[in-house]
């Protein structure tokens, strides 16, 4: 008991010597690199691995308080419930700010500590600097959470009984979501921290994107799995089945996700042809000033309204001060040293490199769109008071044209030659794709007639997409132009990252597809309905059997039962509900969400009249969940590329060995 | 209480602005073709009290207040474009989530196309002078002396 009652002391106390231990990461490996001494620059591996090692002991401590319902601790007492399930009361650690900030400082600290566990190869200066850096940013946001944040302070006397979790946050989603999008938003900090390391040691060669690349890769994995499970969460949780709103908080999650795909793309001409090397180091500072962007938007409050922010403003102000050193200070450090650093490999406009030149400048572009959507209308009320809206409507009218040519180009780029591509010879490869992509067209006009031809458009973009993903990995093992034999040993011999290109494509095919066909061809129905009648959807026969109570350990509910049939078919049961918190005094709808592969019928309810009848909203959402296993895809492609031998092993001591062998290359550029 | 709602759905880009919402069986007009033009015109009108949500998806008493006044004027013989007139001259530009393109909202509407233009002529220009200049590699006549001349004595 007592051991419980000080684990919030021993938490905040831990917290306090995470932040002594990160300022001094943040100090001397800086003044070891800088001088020489090795044993200084020694201290950033020690001290990474200990504030990671104190934070996690707060994390704990916090978790500790939560489990045991210690109200006496106020974050515990805002946010839980002594009936609460034992899930909830963990993931409730994070589904609040202080929470959640503690989180994100947790996963600041563990990149650092992989960093200084798994880096022991990198030159020592590079590494000491690279800490360094990573311990301002661990700083920065520990003395935020110590200061504005404690999620440790305590009441007096403590309540009886907490105030319970927001009831929409009671569900697994916050279990997945937020740990994800912060291992993707805090792990491009990595790659922040090795370029401002290569600005202040004035050197970058292809090791340094050698390395950059797979912490780049990590964390774009897990923000496309973080953002596509919000982005699923949202869907099944809000009850009319909306799956992406351009609300300012998905685009600071969003804005991220597309520079750090520009990034990913960027790098991967900075290490094999070591060009674009002043470029990457800017994508990669902006990468992660977009991550910091997005958690002043996110924890301002200035959202709401620019009012709103100033009569509150002391954890704005801080973020605000954190964001304008970090990035205005290596917006600064790149516009001193930057000129200095060589400028590296030249290559034709039709090449591997231009079609990634190609990819990023329209990623770039498509990212200042949601970044001046975001941000216009906060200006617009701080400068001249009125207020305007930019929604959904405008992001789509302006971000969709920028994606298309990106997208149309995507199949060309892994199969073009480095340096100087032929154009036509892929074209030639790629009449396959092409001719996927028309006889989907076709199809999908067939069966949606004339109305149809934008849908059918985009669904033949996915196809293209798709086929093209193929095409290149055909081509690569010389599918049926060498026996089936020597292609499937090609085919073994691939390198990892092959497959984590195909897949990756691929990926945003399937979204592609995804997202046309439900946009096109979704099926709504709104209805009140009596118990007993039928509503039909696309083909689906809904029989509501009626409503009946029920009890859950912290809330009731009322269950409203559907039987679905589909052309007289095997029968579904689909249970959507409305749930009723007692503590918070609030209602949640429950979707209810039958799949079939690709498809789903989506079921929710509204206002149950006196006599029985229902309000429903019924849909039929053909191919939605193209989008998520879209995403999903994608991240596995992620993780196919990190596993690929170059990533797993002694890359530096190769490179190294092959140094001498490989100055030929570097004269002729 | 709303606020609490606010940080909640702010803290993880989640719209959570209570249960299932919208469009009421009620409000459905008879003619699917208005009924089609009321859906995509509140799909691009603000729900004036929420959070950055339009009327169309929004189950807040204003919204659907708005979306029956829609519905209304459509009836009236409205087309979309008095339709709009009709809901900003009431609540002002706020209620457009689509800003008008205007002087005003020039650089919203121009930054794409401009961070466009302007990173092709970067890039146009880049390669211009890294084709026309000479590579780093080569040396300059004084410093060809200079080498020479260090290189001398050794032979």
């Amino acid at each position: 008991m007592i051991a419980a009652l000080s684990a919030a002391e021993i938490g905040h106390y831990s917290l306090i010597l995470g932040l002594a231990l990160a300022l001094i990461q943040s100090t001397l490996p800086l003044i070891g690199a800088r001088i020489g001494d090795s044993r200084l620059m020694a201290v950033g591996g020690a001290t990474a691995l200990a504030a990671f090692a104190y934070v996690a002991i707060a994390f704990a401590a916090l978790t500790i308080a939560y489990v045991g319902s210690d109200f006496s601790v106020k974050n515990v007492w805002e946010n839980s419930h002594s009936a609460k399930p034992m899930l909830f009361k963990v993931t409730g650690v994070w589904g609040n700010h202080e929470g959640s900030m503690l989180l994100w400082v947790l996963i600041l600290v563990l990149f650092g500590a992989l960093v200084a566990a798994f880096g022991r190869n990198l030159p020592d200066t590079l590494r000491a600097t690279v800490l360094a850096v990573q311990g301002w940013i661990a700083s920065a946001f520990l003395l935020f959470v110590l200061v504005t944040s404690n999620p440790f302070a305590r009441l007096d006397p403590a309540p009886l009984e907490g105030r319970d979790l927001n009831p929409i946050l009671q569900d697994i989603g916050l279990a997945i979501h937020p740990p994800l999008l912060y291992l993707g938003y805090v792990g491009f900090s990595i790659a922040f921290s090795f370029a401002v390391a290569a600005l202040i040691d004035g050197r970058i060669d292809a090791a340094w994107a050698r390395w950059v690349r797979p912490w780049t890769l990590t964390a774009w994995m897990f923000l496309t799995a973080g953002i596509a499970m919000g982005s699923y969460w949202a869907y099944y949780e809000l009850g009319w089945g909306g799956w992406w709103f351009w609300d300012p908080v998905e685009n600071a999650s969003f804005m991220p996700w597309l520079a750090g795909t520009a990034l990913l793309h960027s790098a991967i001409v900075m290490e094999k042809r070591s060009a674009l090397k002043i470029w990457t180091i800017l994508l990669a500072i902006l990468t992660f000033s977009l991550s910091l962007l997005g958690t002043f938007l996110v924890r301002s409050g200035v959202l709401t309204s620019v009012h709103a922010f100033a009569s509150d403003p002391a954890r704005g102000v801080f973020i605000l001060t954190i964001l304008t050193i970090f990035i205005g200070g290596a917006l600064a450090l790149f516009a001193w040293r930057a000129p200095g650093l060589r400028k590296g490999g030249l290559f034709a406009p039709i090449s591997r490199e231009g079609a990634l030149v190609f990819n990023n400048l329209f990623l770039i572009a498509a990212t200042a769109t949601v970044f001046v959507g975001t941000l216009y209308p906060l200006v617009v009320e701080a400068v001249s008071g009125s207020k305007i809206s930019v929604g959904a409507p405008f992001f789509e009218l302006t971000f969709g044209p920028l994606m298309i040519p990106v997208l149309l180009a995507m199949p060309f780029g892994p199969l073009l030659a480095w340096k100087r591509g032929d154009l036509t010879a892929v074209a030639q490869r790629l009449t396959i794709a092409l001719a996927a992509a028309v006889i989907a067209v076709i199809v999908t006009l067939v069966i949606a007639g004339a109305s149809g031809v934008l849908a059918a458009l985009g669904i033949g973009l996915g196809f293209w997409l798709i086929a093209g993903a193929l095409v290149e990995l055909a081509e690569r093992i010389r599918l049926f132009r060498t026996p089936l034999s020597t292609s499937w040993s090609r085919l073994k011999g691939l390198p990892r990252s092959a497959f984590g290109v195909a897949l990756g494509h691929a990926g945003i095919g399937m979204c592609v597809l995804g997202i046309v066909a439900v946009k096109s061809f979704e099926t709504e129905v709104i209805e009140t309905i009596a118990p007993g009648q039928t509503l039909k959807v696309a083909g689906f026969a809904l029989r509501f059997d009626g409503t009946t109570p029920r009890t859950g350990p912290n809330y009731r509910e009322d269950v409203s039962r559907f039987t679905v049939t589909w052309k007289g078919s095997r029968e579904i049961t689909l249970e959507p509900t409305r749930r009723f918190y007692q503590t918070r005094k609030s209602e949640t709808t429950e979707a209810a969400i039958h799949t079939m592969i690709f498809s789903q019928v989506y079921l929710a309810i509204g206002d149950t009249r006196s006599d029985g009848a229902i309000v429903v909203r019924a849909y039929h959402k053909p191919l939605i969940t193209l989008i998520w296993l879209g995403a999903v895809v994608m991240s596995l492609g992620g993780m196919v590329s990190l596993t690929d031998r170059r990533l797993r092993i002694g890359a530096p001591k190769r490179l190294r060995q092959r140094k001498g062998k490989h100055t030929q290359p570097a004269a002729a550029s | 209480m709303i606020w609490r709602l606010l940080i909640a759905s702010l803290l993880f880009g989640l719209l959570v602005i209570g249960p299932a919402g919208a469009v009421e069986p009620d409000e459905v007009l008879a003619d699917p073709v208005l009924e089609a033009r009321a859906r995509d015109l509140s799909a691009q009108l603000r729900c004036l009290v929420c959070q950055n949500q339009s009327i169309d998806n929004s189950d807040a008493p204003l919204a659907k207040d708005l979306r029956v006044l829609v519905r209304e004027r459509l009836v009236a013989g409205d087309n979309d474009d008095q339709v709009r007139f009709f809901l900003v001259s009431r609540y002002g530009e706020f209620v457009l989530l689509k800003p008008r393109f205007s002087a005003g909202n020039l650089a919203l509407w121009l930054t794409p196309l401009l961070v466009l233009f302007i990173g092709a002529f970067v890039l146009w220009r880049g390669r211009r002078q890294s084709v026309s200049a000479p590579g780093p590699t080569g040396l300059s006549d004084a410093e060809e002396k200079e080498l020479a001349k260090l290189l001398e004595p050794r032979e």
